[in-house]
């Protein structure tokens, strides 16, 4: 099988790699990035554990070719915190216990931020409908909406 | 499996044509990626099309809006001036999979992977929507309802492809509307469905009407002697009993573990009934 250069910048940084024409984005962050944050758990665009931003859009890494993001801007939960310092989510999630397993836990916390830049102030039924496709089987959900709204209002206090 | 990204409408439809095993477009991949992941499909050639001129643009156009072959759920939803000429169709497509898949799904894909219960399907077959097609001869336009062969598959021939959608121009006191019946509020695929658009006079009686079903025959179905039941009333009544009548008249489903052939036939009247008077409150008449 042909292999593909693909360039592009991820959390900020210029990557190259040569992936399968059938490789997906998730493969190669995982396996040949050594960006294993992102999680798999169905592959097929269910559960939401691969969650990334690619061009700015929340999508699923496992429903995207590596091929495709060739000149692309990803962000993935490796890029949330600012070196030590955890983002507002990430720091709530722990401190709400807003995870049990952690499987969920990254690709949550990428689609919560990316529904915060959106909107800062979604009401519970928003987040609940937002984060439908990020599937926690542990946990439940009570104590990730509650961390997501505590953290939308900590969030809020910081930016005027 | 080969990866191609074409640089031109000619250079993808010519590799289409040539391509002996199992091609497929790239749009979003949300039902592409799928398949091959769940090894449904294996396909042979994968022709991204996305970065082409138009692809992933919503333009005006004699009134109406041109969509992009791969512009993405949350691209329609964004679009101010399209929702309000077509809440209905965008609608529709916001129903499909997550945020995630919002990202990335487009009309075209809903349209081109050819299933009977695809959401944004009944709605732009109720608003008259044109499907661009480009092939070896170059473009040509069909409407979004020849579109659909049968499940998973679709009319066009080898070496086409979509290129754009167009949702025609709104005349004043027109609104649409999609409903659809899941078991749950969220993230389902539709046991039935139906998509209503409409025009009234100043009046408020209705002049034009084109009702559309899914997931109750092999394609979605356009029902014109649904449309006739509401077309000359104020939707009284008698003119909805007449639709829901009309509407289960049409309905041919499947029984599946999801919906029997009676609760599908009898839940797409209710359906149509309900979304026939959301589209006329969105046209603004009151009865």
């Amino acid at each position: 099988m042909k292999m593909i250069p693909v360039s592009t910048r991820i959390n900020g940084d210029e990557r190259e790699f040569l992936c399968a024409p059938d490789e997906t984005l998730l493969d190669v962050l995982r396996d040949r990035l050594g960006l294993t944050g992102s999680k798999e758990g169905c592959g097929t665009g269910d559960c939401g554990a691969c969650s990334v931003m690619l061009n700015g859009r929340l999508v699923c890494s496992c429903l995207v070719l590596a091929a495709e993001s060739e000149g692309a801007e990803v962000e993935t939960i490796e890029g949330m915190a600012e070196g030590q310092v955890l983002h507002p989510l990430q720091r709530v999630f722990i401190e709400k216990a807003a995870l049990q397993c952690g499987i969920c836990t990254p690709g949550i916390l990428v689609a919560a931020k990316a529904l915060l830049e959106k909107n800062p102030d979604p009401s519970e039924t928003e987040i609940r409908y937002w984060l439908a496709g990020n599937l926690c089987r542990c946990t439940g959900y009570d104590k990730i909406i509650r961390a997501v709204q505590e953290a939308a209002a900590e969030i809020r206090r910081l930016q005027p | 499996m080969k990866y191609v990204r074409p640089d031109s409408y000619e250079a993808a439809s010519a590799l289409l044509g040539e391509e002996t095993g199992i091609a497929r477009i790239l749009s979003g991949g949300t039902d592409v990626l799928v398949q091959m992941r769940s090894e449904v499909v294996e396909p042979s050639l994968i022709i991204d099309l996305k970065h082409l001129d138009g692809m992933r643009e919503i333009v005006t156009e004699d009134g109406g809006f041109r969509i992009g072959a791969a512009v993405s759920g949350a691209q329609l939803a964004e679009h101010e001036a399209l929702c309000a000429a077509w809440p209905g169709v965008v609608e529709a497509a916001g129903l499909i999979g997550s945020s995630q898949i919002q990202s990335r799904a487009s009309l075209a894909g809903n349209l081109c992977n050819g299933s009977p219960a695809a959401d944004s399907v009944p709605a732009m077959v109720a608003a008259g929507a044109v499907a661009r097609v480009f092939g070896a001869e170059g473009f040509r336009d069909v409407p979004v309802a020849e579109i659909p062969a049968g499940p998973g598959k679709t009319n066009l021939k080898k070496g086409e492809f979509l290129i754009s959608i167009y949702l025609p121009a709104r005349p004043e006191r027109a609104g649409d509307a999609y409903l659809r019946f899941i078991p749950r509020t969220e993230m389902d695929i539709a046991v039935c469905s139906a998509g209503i658009n409409l025009v009234t006079g100043e009046d408020g009686t209705c002049t034009e009407a084109r009702v559309a079903l899914g997931a109750v025959a092999p394609t979605v179905i356009l029902v014109e002697d649904a449309a006739s039941a509401l077309i000359g009333s104020k939707l009284d009544d008698g003119a909805l009993k007449g639709l829901a009548a009309a509407v289960e008249a049409a309905c041919r489903p499947i029984g599946d573990k999801r919906g029997t052939v009676e609760f599908r036939t009898k839940t797409a009247g209710v359906l149509a009934r309900r979304a026939a008077e959301i589209a006329y409150q969105r046209a603004g008449a009151k009865r």
